[in-house]
C-alpha cells in the first residue's frame, strides 16, 4: 500500500537531491571548476527535450498510431547532423554578441527591434503554455494513479474536483517555487545557470533509467523478450495494424510533416535554445553531442512499442489510458518500488522541462516585455536606480509563477480533449514559427525587420486559427460549429480545412499553411522593403559571424571584398576627392562602364586603387592603407557594436572611422613634410660642399697664378713683385678667413663650439666693435654713427667675442654695400619687453623683400655676384644668425630696394626692462 | 578545445561538415516515403520483430553510428 504521504515524501526527497546537484554545480562553477564543462553533460542536458511527452506520451501515441511516435525523435536526429553548420553558427553568434534568449536572438538579428522581441516573447509564451499544461497533467495524473495503488484508477475521473483539492494546482505551485529556487537565485549577465544544467543532466539520467527499467521489466519480466511480445501482438488484428503503416489516410505525409516539425522544434523551443545555445560552455561540445544526443533518443524509444503492445494486451478492455502504461504496468504486476521509480522518472522528465522552459520564458518576459515598458514609464524613475537586479529577479519570479498558472488554467480548461502528444505538438507548431526568422537570419542577409515581423505575425495568426482555436472548440470554449461549419458558416474558412484543403491531419495542415504564410510573407516583405543601417549591420554580423571571428586567417581573401564605395573615399582622402573621382571615372571607362559605382569589386579594382594611392604615399603605405580598409574595418565594427548602444552604434562607428582617417591623413602629411625636409637638407649639404670647394678654388687660383709668374719670371720689377706678393697675401688671408668661418659654422651647427657666456655691457661691446672696424670705415670713406655712449648700457648674457663678431660682421657688410664718400651707417640701440634691440642701418642699394631670408643662407650673396667679385665669404650672416639664436635672440633684416637696409637683432636682457628709458622702448618698435 | 573549428583545421572541419550533411540527406531518404513503404509488408520480420520496426531502428542506429564515426575520427 502506497500512502499519499510516502509518494510526496519520495518526490520531495528526489527534488531535494536535484537541488543538491544544482547547488553543487553552482559552487563548483564559482570555484572555477565547472562540472558541466564536458560534452557528456552537454549531451545529457540536451535531453531536456524528452519531457513527460516522451516518458508517458510516446507509449500513448504508439498505442494509437504505431510507429507514429517516432518522427518526433527522428527529426532531431537528422537535424543534429546539420548542427555542425547551423547550431555552431548560432552558438558563435550568441556568444559573440552576448545573446540571452531566442527572443533576444531574433530581435538582435533584425536591427535590435524591440517590437520583434516582444512578438517572439508573446508567441513563445502562448505557444508553450499547452506544453506546460501537458507536464502538469502528466505529473498530477501519475500522482493520482500511484496514490490509488494497487487499484488502477484513471485520473479522468479525478479531475472534476474543486480547485483547492486539485493536485495539479499544488504541483504547479511547487514547480513554480522550485523553478524560482533554481533559476532566479542570482542574476548572471550571460543568463547562464551551471547548477541548473547539472541538475538537468542528472534528471536526464534518471528518466532514461526509469524508462529503460520499466521497458526491460515489461519486455523481459512480463513477457519473454521482444520476439514474444510481437508474436502475441501479431495475433490481435488491431495490434497488427500498429506494426505497419496504415494504408488509409496520408500517413506518410503526416510522418514527413512531423519529422520536419520536430527538426525545427529542436532548435526553436525556448528550452532547447536555452540549453543548447545559451548554456553551452564550449562550442566544441557539439562534436560529441552530435551523436550522443541521438543515441539518447534512440535508447529512450527502444521499449516504447513493447510497452504499448504489452499494455494493450494486458489491459485489453479495462479502459486504461495508454498514456499511463509506463506507470500502470508495474502497478498491475504489484511492483510497488518499480512503480515508484517510474513515477520519479516521469517526475524528473516533467520538472526538467518545466524548470528550463519557464526560466527561458521568464528571461524573455522580463527582458523583452516588462523591462522595456517599465523603463519607459517616467514616474518610476528606473533610470535613476543604481541597482535594478532585485527588480529584475522579482519580475522573473512573478513571470515564472504567472506562466505556470497559465499552464494550470489551460490544464483545467482543456481537460481530456487531447492526449499528451497531441497537446505537445500544438506547442511545436507554435515555436516552429521562429524557424524562418532564425535560419533565414543566419544565412540570408536580405531579411528585414519588417519581413520578420510580418512573417512571424502571419505564421502565428495561422497557427492560432488552425490549431489553438480548434483546441478551444474541442474543449467546449467555442461552439463546435466553428469547426464543423466554419466561422459564420463559411465552409472555406473551416479552421482545419482551410480553403478546402483536406486530407492532412491537423498538425500537418497547420504547419503547411502557417509556414507558407510565414516564409512567403517574410520573403516578400523583405524583398519589397529596405533595411535600415542598423539592420544591415546586424545582418552582416550574423551572417558573416565566422568570417568576423576568424578574420586573420582569411587574409588571403581580402582583395576580393574591397568595394568602390570603400576605395573611392580612401583615395579621395589622399588624392583629393575630385582627382580620385576622375581617376576612377577614367578606369571605369576603360572597363567599359559609365560610372565608378558600376565597377565590379574585384582584385583588379583593388590593384588599380593601390597603384593610384602608391603615387601619393608610396607603394608599401598604399598596400597597408588598402589592406587596412578591408581587414581592420570588421573588428572595429564589432567592437563598436558591442560597446555602444543601439541607434548610435553605426553613427559612432563612422565617426570613429573618420577620426581614424583624419589621424592617418595628419600622420601622412607629417611624414611627407619630414621627408621633404630631409631631402632639402641633403640637397643643401651637397650645395654647401660644392660651394665651399668653389669658394676655396677662387683665391687658390689667383695665389697659384701670381706665384707661378713670380717663379718663372725672375726679372720682374720690384714694385710689380711687391704688388703681386700683396695680392697673394690678401688672397691667403681671404682663404684663411673662409676656412676659419667654415670651421666656425660647422662647430656651431654641430654644437661643439665653445661659448664663454658672461654678463656684458652692450655699450662696451658696441664701442669695441666700432673701434675694430673704424679703419675699414675710414678706408671706404663711410660715415659711422652710433647712439651708444661711453656710459654703462643695458646688460645681456652672451659671449663677448662672439657678439663682437656679429657686430663687426654686420658693420663690414654695411660698409661693403655703401658707396664710398656718400655712405652712412648708423647703429641704434633700444630696449623693449625685456629684450635688447640693436639696429645697423645703411644707405646702400637695399635688398628686395624676396631676398630677406636668402641672405641668411650659406654662400648666398645678394646683389651683383655675377659681375663683381664677391665681397665676402657668404658665411658671415649665417654664422651671426646662429650666434644670436644661441643666446635666445633673433636676427633679421628690413629693407626695400633703393632705400638702404637695416639689420636688427634682439637679445634677452639680463636686468629687468623697467630700468630702460621710455624712448628706448619705443625705438624697439 | 575549439581548435578543430579554426585555423589549420578549417579544411578538415569542412569535410566533417560535408560528411554530416551527406548523412543528413541519407537519413532523409532512408526514413521517409517511399523507401519506408518497402518495409511495411505485413508478416516477415527479423527474429519475430516486425520488419518496419526492425528497419526503422536499424536505420536509426546506422545513422547514429555513422555520425559517431565521422565526428570521432582521430584529428590529425
Amino acid at each position: 500500500m502506497l500512502q499519499g504521504w510516502v509518494i510526496v515524501l519520495v518526490a520531495f526527497a528526489y527534488l531535494g537531491v536535484l537541488f543538491a546537484v544544482a547547488y553543487y554545480g553552482d559552487k563548483r562553477a564559482e570555484a572555477g571548476r565547472s562540472i558541466i564543462a564536458n560534452p557528456y553533460i552537454y549531451a545529457l542536458s540536451l535531453a531536456v527535450y524528452c519531457s513527460t511527452w516522451t516518458f508517458y506520451g510516446s507509449v500513448g501515441r504508439a498505442a494509437s498510431t504505431g510507429i507514429g511516435f517516432l518522427p518526433v525523435y527522428l527529426g532531431p536526429t537528422l537535424m543534429v547532423a546539420l548542427w555542425w553548420y547551423t547550431m555552431r553558427k548560432i552558438i558563435r553568434i550568441t556568444k559573440a554578441y552576448r545573446i540571452t534568449s531566442i527572443a533576444d536572438f531574433i530581435s538582435s538579428r533584425y536591427g535590435k527591434s524591440q517590437m520583434l522581441g516582444r512578438l517572439v516573447t508573446v508567441i513563445a509564451v502562448i505557444g508553450v503554455i499547452p506544453y506546460i499544461s501537458l507536464q502538469l497533467k502528466a505529473i498530477s495524473g501519475s500522482f493520482t494513479i500511484l496514490r490509488h495503488y494497487p487499484r488502477i484508477v484513471m485520473p479522468a475521473q479525478a479531475v472534476a474536483q474543486p480547485i483547492l483539492n486539485d493536485t495539479a494546482l499544488y504541483i504547479a505551485l511547487m514547480l513554480a517555487a522550485f523553478t524560482i529556487l533554481f533559476g532566479t537565485r542570482h542574476l548572471d549577465a550571460t543568463e547562464r545557470h551551471e547548477g541548473l544544467v547539472a541538475a538537468i543532466a542528472f534528471e536526464s539520467v534518471v528518466k532514461l533509467l526509469g524508462f529503460l527499467v520499466v521497458g526491460a521489466f515489461v519486455t523481459f519480466g512480463i513477457y519473454r523478450g521482444f520476439g514474444e511480445i510481437f508474436r502475441l501482438a501479431q495475433q490481435v488484428p488491431r495490434l497488427r495494424a500498429l506494426m505497419t503503416v496504415a494504408d488509409t489516410g496520408n500517413t506518410y505525409g503526416t510522418w514527413g510533416f512531423l519529422t520536419f516539425l520536430s527538426m525545427l522544434s529542436i532548435v526553436t523551443l525556448p528550452r532547447q535554445f536555452q540549453i543548447s545555445v545559451v548554456e553551452n560552455v564550449d562550442e566544441d561540445h557539439l562534436r560529441k553531442a552530435i551523436w550522443l544526443f541521438p543515441l539518447y533518443l534512440f535508447l529512450i524509444n527502444v521499449f516504447v512499442l513493447p510497452i504499448a503492445l504489452g499494455g494493450m494486451m494486458l489491459f485489453a478492455g479495462r479502459g486504461v489510458d495508454a498514456d499511463t502504461f509506463v506507470l500502470t504496468l508495474p502497478m498491475a504486476q504489484q511492483k510497488e518500488a518499480l512503480a515508484l521509480f517510474a513515477f520519479i522518472g516521469g517526475l524528473s522528465a516533467g520538472t526538467g522541462m518545466v524548470i528550463v522552459e519557464t526560466i527561458a520564458l521568464s528571461t524573455m518576459v522580463c527582458n523583452d516585455l516588462v523591462m522595456p515598458v517599465l523603463l519607459r514609464v517616467k514616474w518610476l524613475r528606473l533610470n535613476e536606480r543604481p541597482d535594478l537586479s532585485r527588480l529584475l529577479l522579482s519580475i522573473r519570479r512573478w513571470a515564472i509563477t504567472g506562466i505556470l498558472m497559465l499552464g494550470y488554467i489551460h490544464f483545467r480548461a482543456a481537460g481530456e480533449a487531447y492526449a499528451l502528444v497531441a497537446t505537445g505538438l500544438i506547442s511545436f507548431a507554435a515555436v516552429a514559427q521562429f524557424a524562418p526568422a532564425i535560419f533565414g537570419g543566419i544565412y540570408w542577409r536580405g531579411g528585414t525587420r519588417d519581413g520578420a515581423i510580418a512573417g512571424l505575425s502571419a505564421g502565428f495568426a495561422v497557427w492560432a486559427y488552425t490549431l489553438l482555436l480548434p483546441s478551444f472548440a474541442k474543449s467546449g470554449w467555442l461552439p463546435a460549429s466553428f469547426l464543423t461549419e466554419g466561422p459564420f458558416g463559411i465552409p472555406l474558412l473551416k479552421p482545419q480545412q482551410l480553403f478546402g484543403l483536406s486530407g492532412l491531419d491537423e498538425i500537418s495542415h497547420c504547419l503547411f499553411w502557417s509556414m507558407l504564410a510565414n516564409i512567403g510573407i517574410h520573403v516578400v516583405v523583405s524583398l519589397a522593403g529596405r533595411q535600415s543601417i542598423t539592420e544591415t549591420g546586424q545582418a552582416t554580423m550574423f551572417v558573416d559571424v565566422f568570417r568576423r571571428t576568424q578574420a586573420p586567417e582569411r587574409s588571403g581573401l581580402w582583395r576580393g571584398s574591397a568595394a568602390v564605395e570603400d576605395l573611392l573615399p580612401l583615395l579621395g582622402r589622399f588624392l583629393g576627392p575630385d582627382r580620385a573621382r576622375e581617376a576612377f571615372l577614367a578606369y571605369a571607362r576603360r572597363r567599359g562602364v559609365d560610372s565608378p559605382e558600376q565597377l565590379r569589386a574585384d582584385a583588379d579594382l583593388v590593384a588599380f586603387a593601390e597603384t593610384q594611392l602608391a603615387g601619393a604615399i608610396g607603394g608599401a603605405s598604399a598596400r597597408v592603407m588598402v589592406a587596412s580598409l578591408v581587414q581592420e574595418q570588421p573588428p572595429g565594427l564589432d567592437e563598436v557594436m558591442d560597446i555602444l548602444d543601439e541607434a548610435s552604434q553605426v553613427r559612432a562607428y563612422s565617426r570613429q572611422l573618420e577620426q581614424k582617417s583624419r589621424e592617418l591623413e595628419a600622420a601622412t602629411a607629417e611624414l611627407r613634410a619630414a621627408n621633404k625636409l630631409l631631402q632639402e637638407l641633403d640637397r643643401m649639404k651637397d650645395d654647401f660642399m660644392s660651394t665651399v670647394t668653389h669658394e676655396l678654388r677662387t683665391p687658390l687660383t689667383s695665389i697659384r697664378a701670381f706665384s707661378e709668374i713670380l717663379l718663372e719670371d725672375p726679372e720682374i720689377h720690384l714694385p710689380e713683385r711687391k704688388r703681386f706678393l700683396a695680392i697673394i697675401v690678401k688672397e691667403t688671408q681671404r682663404l684663411t678667413r673662409l676656412i676659419n668661418q667654415v670651421l666656425d659654422l660647422s662647430k656651431i651647427e654641430s654644437g661643439s663650439a665653445e661659448w664663454h657666456t658672461t654678463e656684458l655691457d652692450v655699450h662696451e661691446v658696441i664701442r669695441e666693435s666700432v673701434e675694430t672696424s673704424s679703419q675699414l670705415f675710414r678706408e671706404s670713406r663711410v660715415e659711422l654713427v652710433t647712439s651708444a655712449g661711453t656710459d654703462a648700457g643695458p646688460r645681456v648674457m652672451a659671449d663677448r667675442d662672439r657678439l663682437v663678431q656679429v657686430l663687426i660682421n654686420l658693420l663690414s657688410n654695411a660698409v661693403k654695400v655703401c658707396r664710398p664718400g656718400e655712405g652712412r651707417v648708423e647703429i641704434r640701440l633700444g630696449v623693449s619687453n625685456g629684450f635688447l634691440r640693436v639696429d645697423v642701418q645703411d644707405n646702400g642699394p637695399g635688398i628686395s623683400p624676396a631676398d630677406h631670408e636668402t641672405v641668411f643662407e650659406k654662400f648666398r650673396q645678394v646683389g651683383d655676384t655675377l659681375t663683381g667679385k664677391p665681397k665676402g665669404t657668404g658665411l658671415g650672416l649665417p654664422i651671426s644668425r646662429r650666434i644670436v639664436e644661441h643666446f635666445g635672440g633673433r636676427l633679421w633684416v628690413e629693407s626695400e630696394l633703393g632705400k638702404g637696409a637695416t639689420f636688427s637683432f634682439i637679445l634677452p636682457l639680463e636686468v629687468p626692462a623697467a630700468k630702460a628709458g621710455p624712448e628706448l622702448a619705443q625705438a624697439a618698435g | 578545445m575549439m581548435r578543430s573549428f579554426r585555423g589549420g583545421h578549417v579544411k578538415r572541419s569542412g569535410i566533417t561538415g560535408q560528411r554530416l550533411a551527406a548523412i543528413f540527406l541519407m537519413g532523409c531518404i532512408l526514413l521517409n516515403y517511399p523507401i519506408l513503404s518497402l518495409f511495411t509488408r505485413p508478416g516477415g520480420g527479423i527474429a519475430g520483430i516486425p520488419l518496419l520496426y526492425a528497419y526503422l531502428f536499424g536505420a536509426w542506429a546506422l545513422l547514429i553510428g555513422l555520425m559517431a564515426v565521422v565526428v570521432e575520427r582521430p584529428r590529425d
